[in-house]
């Protein structure tokens, strides 16, 4: 079947040309977008298009292309990783839009997350909150006999569906409260299941929670949009057990 | 409170308004069904005999200013956590479609909050500081079964026969109340831990009934008068 074009779409962006500076929305028009491109693939149409021009070209985050790595953020049409579940924008396409629509495209919003340049965000704050406890610190020595150490199959499909985080940042940018929350539960909740993990696990969710405070994160108010934004969709479960985790380790103290 | 204490992590706040929240819960249980009595005897003596004892009774005398210090934490605490949640997003977004991914109520608890200590004062004026200070012709003492007590029902029965504003209040307060706990009370299971795929969903339903039991029980007395009487 061969893709519908739009002729005429409306990219309203957030231009900012460095972290101090004020930023504004500029509105660009881009003609003959195929249907089956990609949303990015648009952005770069758009860029190759302002660059003939001899004007700067939008500053987005962009790695792997293929929903992995978790570079792509964006905040379209008022949606993180805009109007589709479960993907990353880089996965995004552009039958989601519709033909003379404006498209409206802002940076992860969130003080822990500081704008660098137009849609770039920098979110060293999550590598801080890994480096505060997200690891395993015991010498693991050779490596054991694959059934050594045996793993209940429903403790290690958890640890699994928590691991699949990819630390984009979509559960902040949406949670109203710009909460880090899901992502800090993903990385406790992938090592809190497994036994090599668990021996550390209180001292790991009370390190983390503190960063993730320190850093200006707000706190959860259980709306659950984290979950439905989530491109990997870790469930708020994840949060119950960093709840858990957290106030057990506290109460020992 | 050092920095870093537990009621100063994010988990503690919320922990305290979870825990609060729930006591609460538990208060308007009791309140709730009392105030049934209301509807379920005219001449009043079930609802006068359960108010009587509810005002003498020693262990209700320890309880009130638990409650009030209850009430004072929740209030407090959410003033704190919504203002500190605020500030983690200095730049707001121009367009967002929160109403997709997530609940209304969820998202303005403390909306809802303000609202409820509003109709709480009305209620408290309406009734309980005309039963405990200022008093009220309404309250003059009778005798049920040999004892002599307050004649709170013809307090709270007169208001509604006589005021449709005031029974509509009254109404909203509840619904605005159940709106409150179809969110707080899965909520606070969530905050507090106790938690998983397969109970998120018990006490999500759990969480939908107890609301609708509590806009029905409160706003069934009002519509209950009016109608009737
Ligand atoms: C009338 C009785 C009330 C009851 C039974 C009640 C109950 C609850 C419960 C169970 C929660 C959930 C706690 C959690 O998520 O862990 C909650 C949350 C909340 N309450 Fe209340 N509440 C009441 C009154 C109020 C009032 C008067 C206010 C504010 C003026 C208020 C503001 C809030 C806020 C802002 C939250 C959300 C906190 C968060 O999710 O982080 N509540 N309430
Ligand atoms: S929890 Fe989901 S939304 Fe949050 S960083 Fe990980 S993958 Fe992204
Ligand atoms: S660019 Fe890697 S996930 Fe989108």
């Amino acid at each position: 079947m061969a893709d519908i074009t739009l002729n005429k779409i409306y990219v309203k962006v957030w231009r900012q040309n460095s972290p101090k500076d004020s930023g504004r929305f500029e509105t660009y028009e881009v003609e003959n977008i195929s249907q089956g491109s990609s949303f990015l693939e648009m952005l770069d149409i758009l860029n190759d298009n302002l660059i003939r021009e001899g004007k700067d070209p939008i500053a987005f985050d962009h790695d792997c292309r293929e929903g992995i790595c978790g570079m792509c953020s964006l905040y379209v049409n008022g949606r993180a990783h805009g109007p589709d579940r479960d993907i990353t924008t880089c996965q995004l396409h552009m039958r989601k839009f519709k033909e003379g629509e404006t498209i409206t495209i802002e940076p992860w919003r969130a003080g822990a997350f500081p704008v660098i340049k137009d849609l770039i965000v920098d979110r060293t704050a999550f590598e801080k909150i890994q480096q505060a406890g997200g690891f395993v610190s015991v010498n693991t020595g050779g490596v054991p006999d694959g059934n050594a150490i045996p793993i209940s199959k429903v403790d290690a499909d958890e640890a699994m569906d928590a691991a699949a985080c990819i630390g984009c940042g979509a559960c902040v940018a949406t949670c109203k409260n710009s909460s880090a929350m899901l992502f800090v539960a993903a990385k406790v909740s992938q090592f809190a299941k497994l036994p090599q993990g668990k021996v550390e696990g209180a001292r790991r969710a009370k390190a983390m929670v503190a960063k993730m405070d320190e850093l200006g994160f707000g706190g959860c108010t259980n709306t659950g949009a984290c979950e439905l934004e989530c491109p990997k969709a870790i469930s708020i479960s994840h949060i119950a057990r960093l709840n858990r985790e957290y106030l057990v380790a506290k109460l020992a103290d | 409170m050092s920095k870093g204490s537990f009621l100063n992590a994010s988990i503690g706040r919320k922990f305290l308004m979870s825990i609060t929240g729930l006591f609460l819960i538990m208060f308007l249980m009791v309140h709730m069904s009392i105030n049934l009595l209301l509807i379920f005897d005219d001449s009043g003596d079930l609802y006068n005999i359960a108010a009587h004892f509810m005002a003498t009774n020693p262990l209700i005398k320890i309880m009130e200013p638990i409650l009030a210090l209850g009430f004072v934490i929740h209030i407090a605490w959410s003033l704190i956590i919504t203002y500190q949640n605020m500030k983690a997003r200095p730049v707001n977004y121009a367009k967002t479609e929160q109403g997709i991914n997530s609940a209304w109520a969820s998202r303005n608890m403390l909306i809802l909050g303000a609202m409820l200590f509003i109709y709480m004062g009305i209620h408290l004026a309406n009734f309980w500081w005309k039963m405990k200070f200022a008093g009220d012709p309404l309250l003059e003492h009778i005798t049920v079964k040999g004892v002599e007590m307050e004649n709170a029902y013809a307090l709270v029965s007169e208001l509604f026969k006589n005021s449709v504003i005031f029974s509509i209040v009254y109404i909203l307060g509840g619904w605005l109340l159940g709106l409150h706990i179809s969110h707080g009370f899965w909520s606070a299971f969530q905050t507090i831990g106790l938690n998983n795929q397969i109970w998120r969903k018990r006490l999500f339903i759990v969480a939908k009934v107890i609301g609708w039991i509590f806009t029905i029980g409160f706003g069934i007395i009002p519509i209950y008068f009016m109608i009737k009487f």
